[in-house]
């Protein structure tokens, strides 16, 4: 049976141990501060500016569907926050890696694996409290900042025409849906490589290559090869999903107490 | 209490290199309340067992029970109603002695999570540093810590590896005194250890083992089958002729003389030291004092690995 008293504990500890070291704290409050205040730089500054030529010629003309009637400097400053937006999506992606990979292979250095695995935890309770501690946090912070970003907008003059873009279903599905689901996968693959390697770098090392995807979107729509939308953001939520649960199961099925504990040196 | 079947356990590490058998049909009966010493040279194959008896690794082959519960059919069960030291503490050590219990306390599902921390902690003369890092405890404080976090649920079985393992003969005592205690509370005890002075002191029966179980008895058993036992007699001169007046009782299984002294091994000293005396006395020997030869759990366990090789 399922125990939520031992993922909450297991999730209690997790962060007990994460936030008593500040550097790991530094790293999960500063980046989503700097990805909220970069925006809103970028917002302040192109504020009532227009686009050379006074047309939208100079953006990728895939964008253009994108800002319908819009006037050119909010199509501008849209196109610009919407960099953002896949680094508002990778938040939730990068944060959690550090913590994840370092979760049972940290457990591991300091030998205090075994006597965890030999409490009445399960398999299954183990690795969601793992990945609940790790995820937590980063989706936490991401829907945070992204608050604090949209009460902020307002003050940086842009208009309402971005106003509301930024408060619309692609940046809602993008912070609220792939987000979380970006955490998971994260999270999922993060524990996965943890348990099968011996030391916490190489397992941080070989997390982080989950963030090449999320680039290849970022360099796709700047390259306007593509561009992020709703229907876009519809079929890389369905991916996802179908990642998650293909990550989850892996995961369940690769970890395995026995090899583990003896394959350990 | 704890009852193993022909429990085996191989490791194949390569595909291209041959399986290593750790633990070999290792059959065995430990009895409620009872401390068993589970000695054996390192690399022997214990470790794999406790390990495979706590449910953490399934066995290649065979069967065991604990608490009539079977391994590899009850795991988790299993583990609910065992504690375990393991090797090394494995504390997390950025966090309070309190916290690292209530954490384990939470796992083993303990009712009053508070009440048997403290009680713990008291028990184990931690109560004052429970607010300190683990990271910060000497590594007999973190040994006691470990125990501690091993019977917060009131386990009735227990599984020691090497629970005075590097510790000072202060802190190693300590240790030793506690597992008396629990002896006394009536747990069961499987106790792995190099010390064999502390097996000889704590364990009811011991098994020696070398990936297979070689010999297992109380530690008196072992003695006498090794060695039999043997009564010197401490004599102020001695005269070669007494050697052969006691050869004469046919209980005497031998005899041999060292500088004053006689040597005599025998089955039955307490019945039979009185005629001895009386007959060294009847021939004119000062006796000076008489005393049964000891031998050290280390010569069994030495002489019984020897014997094995």
């Amino acid at each position: 049976m399922f125990s939520f008293r031992h993922i909450r504990t297991l999730i209690d500890k997790e962060w007990a141990e994460v936030f008593k070291n500040k550097m790991v704290l530094f790293t999960i409050v500063l980046m989503p501060l700097l990805f909220t205040a970069l925006p809103l730089i970028m917002l302040y500054a192109t504020a009532g500016s227009t686009l050379p030529g006074g047309d939208m010629a100079d953006l990728p003309e895939l964008f253009l569907s994108v800002c319908g009637d819009m006037d050119s400097a909010s199509c501008m400053q849209v196109y610009v926050i919407n960099q953002f937006l896949i680094l508002y999506m990778m938040l939730p992606l990068i944060i959690p890696i550090t913590i994840a990979a370092y979760s049972i292979v940290g457990e591991k250095t300091t030998r205090s694996l075994e006597p965890l695995l030999a409490t009445p935890i399960s398999t299954e309770e183990l690795l969601t409290g793992k990945a609940l501690a790790a995820a937590i946090p980063a989706v936490g912070a991401t829907w945070l900042c992204f608050l604090i970003f949209q009460i902020l907008i307002p003050v940086t003059g842009a208009s309402q025409q971005v106003r509301a873009y930024v408060l619309g279903p692609t940046w809602l599905l993008g912070v609220l849906v792939v987000g979380p689901l970006m955490a998971i996968a994260a999270v999922n693959f993060a524990i996965m490589v943890s348990s099968r390697v011996n030391d916490p770098r190489i397992a941080e090392q070989m997390a982080a290559v989950l963030i090449v995807p999320v680039l290849a979107l970022l360099f796709g729509q700047v390259a306007g090869l593509l561009v992020i939308n709703q229907q876009l953001m519809l079929v890389v939520i369905t991916a996802l999903i179908v990642i998650d649960i293909f990550l989850i199961y892996l995961g369940a099925r690769l970890f395995q107490r026995e090899t583990i504990l003896t394959r350990w040196k | 209490m704890i009852r193993t079947e022909n429990l085996t356990k191989t490791f194949i590490l390569r595909k291209n290199q041959p399986p290593i058998q750790a633990v070999q049909d290792l059959t065995l009966e430990v009895n409620e309340g009872e401390v068993f010493g589970f000695l054996g040279p390192n690399g022997a194959g214990k470790t794999t067992t406790i390990r495979m008896l706590a449910a953490l690794i399934r066995p290649t082959s065979g069967r065991a029970f604990i608490n009539n519960l079977q391994i590899g059919r009850d795991d988790t069960r299993i583990r609910r109603s065992i504690g375990i030291l393991t090797e090394t503490p494995g504390m997390y050590e950025r966090l309070s002695a309190e916290k690292n219990l209530s954490i384990y306390a939470n796992l083993y599902d303990v009712q009053d999570v508070k009440g048997q921390v403290e009680k713990y902690l008291r028990m184990l003369g931690l109560w004052n540093r429970r607010m300190d890092e683990v990271g910060s405890f000497s590594k007999g404080m973190r040994q006691k810590l470990a125990i501690a976090r091993a019977l917060l649920h009131e386990p009735r079985v227990l599984f020691l590896d090497e629970p005075t393992s590097g510790l000072d003969p202060e802190a190693a005592k300590l240790v030793r005194d506690f597992i008396e205690e629990l002896k006394s509370e009536g747990r069961t005890i499987f106790l792995c250890t190099h010390n064999l002075d502390e097996a000889d002191r704590l364990c009811d029966r011991i098994g020696i083992f070398k990936s297979r179980l070689i010999a297992v008895d109380t530690p008196e058993n072992l003695r006498q089958r090794l060695f039999g036992r043997r009564v010197v007699f401490h004599l102020r001169k001695l005269i070669p002729e007494w050697a052969e007046v006691l050869r004469r009782f046919d209980f005497v299984k031998e005899v041999f003389s060292v500088d004053n002294r006689l040597v005599v091994r025998l089955d039955d000293p307490e019945e039979h030291n009185p005629l001895l005396i009386r007959a060294l006395v009847e021939c004119g020997a000062d006796l000076q004092f008489v005393g049964e030869i000891r031998h050290s759990l280390e010569d069994i366990y030495l002489q019984t690995l020897q014997a094995e090789e």
